[in-house]
């Protein structure tokens, strides 16, 4: 039950974007987000739109999974719209009382809706082709300058990795508790919110007492493997850029240049 | 250069102040021995007695209060002998749990080697080897926390040996695992002690575990009770007993027998040498 939660939702495959290098997908991810703020015409949402849906199709992610991605975005895009048609002021086309609906309204809120479905699918491409691990990698990597500036980046990404690591451990655990505090009577399931709260107390304190004692013995453990911080350390796998890297950027770039250029000169 | 992995010589520890209780507790006392580079070494003692504590001091996890601990001709006192001792000498810990750093096999298997700096092309090769060495090669891109006890402490055993070290200790590695997990772990053991001649320092609870040593050291109350062959130890049944630890069922049983009158000169610590100083009678 509780083992079934994954995190980052990675899906394994074998495309183009899952070959690339993490450190490319990040930096390209990030430039598509702002990217999508920069575009304002119709016509350029239905070119990224089209450009997105290749990409899905492409990484060989099922599109059932991305929609299912939308679903918890939908409220907040519904509530935004509903605010912006009523709100914004401009050309009236329909109105009662104190509301009115104009056509401004109605033009930010489809557009809106357009631009954050489009962000949560591009940020989610990234954890679908992408495992956690090498995510952490590359982070690591990416802010690797930081550290002139005594960013603890190396150490982050330790943190990162054995809390991945220690997620599948930790819910087992987590399990076993709640099964041995149901089977002394503890009660769940009903009462309200707050009551609720207040039964997981019981779980939680056997479970932070585990975890520093994991903590304790696994930093022992990490010494007694010579680990002493970044200092001298190397790594196993180094990060490549590769073929695909390269495609995946000048495809990603080209299209770019070409709507803006569509957006800002032709239009 | 001597043949001695470790020189124990006088070597006092003890546990200081937890917290604001200021108390003193001795953990060892006094403790002189050697082992020798090869050896595969048992160590036995109820819980207490000191032997973890014995186990840390030999790779300066813990450095002693008086006395001191060479490894190989290093100080184990000195700081900058640490790096050097703790790859010469490996451990392996009681839960398997934790002690996996990594998310996948083979990158913890990577952990150790990385941190001594090595190139990335060797530390590929040299996690291969100790993949293939403990037998699980076919789990190297696994999550560790999809495998068996047995085959997480084997994960444990190849990080440590991906290192490339003279000795491995096991503190109690053995006593999380079901029967099927240990043998899995004692087999490995028995095969590098063998094979690649690494010296073994086993602690455990096991006394059928213990029967496989070449030497075998009883620690108790902080100091060495019994040293010496399993068969030499175990003959003093009586001795044994009275420090609350077990003989082999067959090295047990064949010296109950004397109460009824047969009488048996040597004592036997496998099944197969029980049946045959049974024959003779």
């Amino acid at each position: 039950m509780i083992r079934d939660i994954t995190i980052g939702q990675y899906v394994p495959g074998d495309s183009l974007l899952h070959k690339a290098d993490p450190r490319t997908k990040i930096i390209l991810t990030f430039i598509m987000m702002i990217f999508i703020f920069l575009i304002s015409t119709y016509w350029g949402y239905l070119l990224l739109t089209l450009f997105t849906a290749i990409t899905v199709i492409s990484s060989n992610i099922p599109v059932k999974f991305v929609l299912k991605g939308l679903k918890p975005v939908l409220f907040i895009v519904i509530f935004a719209g509903i605010i912006n048609i009523f709100t914004i002021k401009g050309t009236e086309i329909w109105s009662w009382g104190f509301l009115s609906i104009t056509y401004e309204g109605i033009n930010v809120a489809i557009k809106m809706a357009i631009r954050l479905f489009l962000l949560i699918i591009t940020a989610s491409l990234l954890t679908y082709t992408t495992t956690p691990i090498a995510l952490t990698d590359a982070i690591e990597k990416l802010l690797g300058p930081l550290k002139r500036i005594k960013v603890p980046v190396h150490e982050i990404a330790m943190m990162m990795t054995i809390a991945l690591r220690f997620i599948p451990t930790l819910l087992d655990e987590t399990d076993k508790i709640i099964k041995a505090q149901s089977s002394r009577g503890a009660d769940f399931d009903s009462g309200n919110m707050i009551e609720r709260a207040k039964s997981f107390i019981p779980v939680l304190i056997p479970l932070f007492i585990s975890a520093f004692r994991r903590a304790d013995e696994l930093a022992t453990a990490m010494e007694a493997r010579c680990y002493r911080g970044s200092e001298g350390r190397t790594r196993m796998k180094q990060l490549r850029f590769s073929g695909s890297d390269a495609v995946v950027t000048v495809i990603t770039v080209a299209f770019m240049t070409w709507v803006l250029l569509m957006e800002y000169v032709l239009f | 250069m001597s043949n001695n992995m470790f020189e124990i010589e006088n070597v006092s520890f003890s546990y200081k102040s937890y917290g604001e209780v200021n108390i003193d507790i001795p953990a060892l006392e006094h403790v002189s021995t050697t082992i020798e580079k090869g050896d595969f070494v048992v160590i036995l003692g109820r819980n207490g007695s000191g032997k973890s504590t014995f186990a840390r001091l030999l790779n300066a996890l813990l450095t002693p209060v008086e006395g001191k601990v060479i490894v190989l001709g290093k100080n184990t006192a000195d700081e900058n002998n640490l790096w050097d001792i703790r790859s010469t000498a490996g451990m392996v810990f009681q839960n398997p749990d934790n002690q996996i750093i990594a998310t996948t096999v083979e990158e913890d298997v990577a952990f150790g080697p990385e941190n001594l700096g090595i190139e990335p092309s060797k530390i590929r090769i040299r996690v291969d080897e100790a993949l293939q060495t403990v037998g699980i090669a076919d789990y190297k891109k696994s999550a560790p926390h999809m495998l068996s006890g047995g085959q997480k402490q084997r994960v444990a055993i190849a990080g440590i040996l991906a290192m490339k070290p003279e000795c491995i200790i096991l503190d109690e590695a053995t006593s999380m695992l079901d029967p099927i997990g240990r043998k899995e772990v004692i087999n490995v053991l028995k095969k590098l002690n063998k094979e690649e001649g690494i010296t073994i320092i086993h602690i455990t609870h096991h006394m059928d575990e213990a029967a496989i040593a070449n030497r075998l050291i009883i620690i108790d109350n902080g100091g060495v009770v019994l040293d010496g062959t399993p068969k030499e130890v175990f003959s003093n049944v009586d001795t044994v007993k009275n420090l609350r630890l077990d003989v082999p069922q067959v090295t047990e049983l064949t010296y109950r027998l004397k109460d009824y009158g047969i009488n048996v000169d040597k004592l036997p610590l496998t099944v197969e040498e029980a049946f045959e100083i049974l024959k003779e009678i």
